[in-house]
């Protein structure tokens, strides 16, 4: 994902804010007033193994984080996104697959915790909602263009005198030829 | 179709309606997948005799609930006087899940500290602050690490499981518990739960 990317080419003051602004939203709501100190240490920890780590972080920016809501657990440093990610990393290093590892969280977290909500019956509308507007109003709008053609079509071409009374009318507009304004009338 | 003019209003009030509603929902309210299903087993060390473990079974038989606590944790500060009155009118028993008494205090770094340490300081942290602040615990066991907090699908401090006679959770209330939940929510439930058999 490209957030660690652009995380890691920040400078070094502009880091640390960042992760102080990440520390800032560690906490459930209601145990706000406890503020966890600012700690090196608090830098995650990591597999020995890069590939296993990449999986880790990978699977990681799929799940959300229950106290950050709008993070993922790769993202956020609340002490339960640190706590997830090293069961992710533990249960991977373990050798389950992925999907096990998702199971896994689902089960004790619910849906919730994935970023791509998985497509069932609650979810129909979620998923085809916005489909369904788009074609929805597509065809709403073509049908109103076919009818409005069909509108002037049926109202048809100028007759032959109304040409010739439109022409005089473009012709005569600014000759005053037809009726001059009176100035009373103006005020 | 005279009151064509009318169809975006009617839009507007039902997407109105749709967003009014959104409103009085609470997005940190995040309902747990565990309800009706068996509480996750475990095995943890009781806070009282730390050589002794506790699990789930001892409280086959019994509608009781499991309620996450934690010394740092400044709800559980508003919400403990209400379980020490609870207990001295013996509404339900209520278990304590001690949750990352250590390492979850941001004012402790815990990293590198050897288990057994951890343990002895969540020891006497939890019991001082049960001395001081009352304890309304049948008992309370120890989650060091918070794994079982994970598999209870905890992801705040204070969190209350209403378990039932056959060890299922029935109900999940997040956050401090208030008088009002507690009249209108939990004991009508807990009632229900004992009335079922």
């Amino acid at each position: 994902m490209p957030v660690d990317a652009v995380f890691a080419s920040l400078r070094r003051p502009v880091r640390n804010a960042a992760v102080a602004l990440a520390l800032a939203c560690a906490l459930p709501a209601w145990a706000e007033t406890t503020t966890p100190a600012i700690d090196p240490a608090l830098a995650p920890a990591l597999a020995a193994d890069p590939a296993l780590e990449a999986d880790v972080m990978e699977l990681s920016h799929k799940l959300r984080c229950l106290v950050c809501q709008n993070q993922s657990i790769a993202e956020s440093n609340a002490p339960l996104a640190l706590d997830l990610r090293n069961q992710v990393r533990e249960q991977l290093a373990a050798g389950k697959d992925k999907d096990d590892v998702v199971d896994y969280l689902v089960e004790r977290y619910g849906d919730f915790v994935l970023y791509e909500p998985p497509f069932k019956a609650v979810t129909v509308l979620l998923w085809l909602g916005p489909m369904a507007l788009l074609f929805g109003g597509a065809g709403w709008l073509a049908f109103r263009l076919r009818r409005r053609r069909d509108e002037v079509a049926a109202e048809g071409a100028l007759s032959a005198a109304e040409r010739a009374r439109a022409r005089e009318l473009l012709a005569g507009g600014g000759t005053g030829t037809s009726h001059p304004e009176s100035p009373e009338s103006r005020s | 179709m005279k009151a064509k003019f009318l169809v975006p209003l009617l839009l507007f009030f039902g997407l109105a309606g749709f967003l009014a509603f959104g409103l009085t929902l609470n997005p940190r309210e995040v309902p747990s997948p565990l309800i009706d299903k068996p509480a996750p087993d475990f095995s943890l060390a009781r806070l009282d005799q730390p050589e002794q473990t506790f699990s789930l079974k001892e409280m086959q038989g019994q509608v009781w609930m499991l309620n996450v606590w934690a010394s740092w944790c400044v709800a559980c500060r508003q919400e403990h006087p209400l379980l020490v009155q609870m207990a001295k009118q013996k509404i339900v028993p209520v278990v304590g899940l001690n949750y990352k008494e250590v390492r979850g205090d941001g004012a402790i770094n815990a990293r590198g500290m050897a288990l057994e340490a951890e343990t002895g300081m969540a020891i006497e942290r939890a019991r001082r602050w049960l001395t001081d602040h009352g304890d309304p615990y049948v008992l309370s066991v120890l989650d060091i690490d918070g794994r079982v907090g994970i598999d209870f699908g905890v992801y705040g401090v204070p969190e209350t499981f209403l378990i039932d006679r056959d060890g299922r959770i029935r109900y999940k209330h997040i956050g401090p518990i208030t008088p009002d939940a507690l009249q209108n929510v939990l004991i009508p439930k807990i009632e229900e739960l004992r009335r079922a058999g």
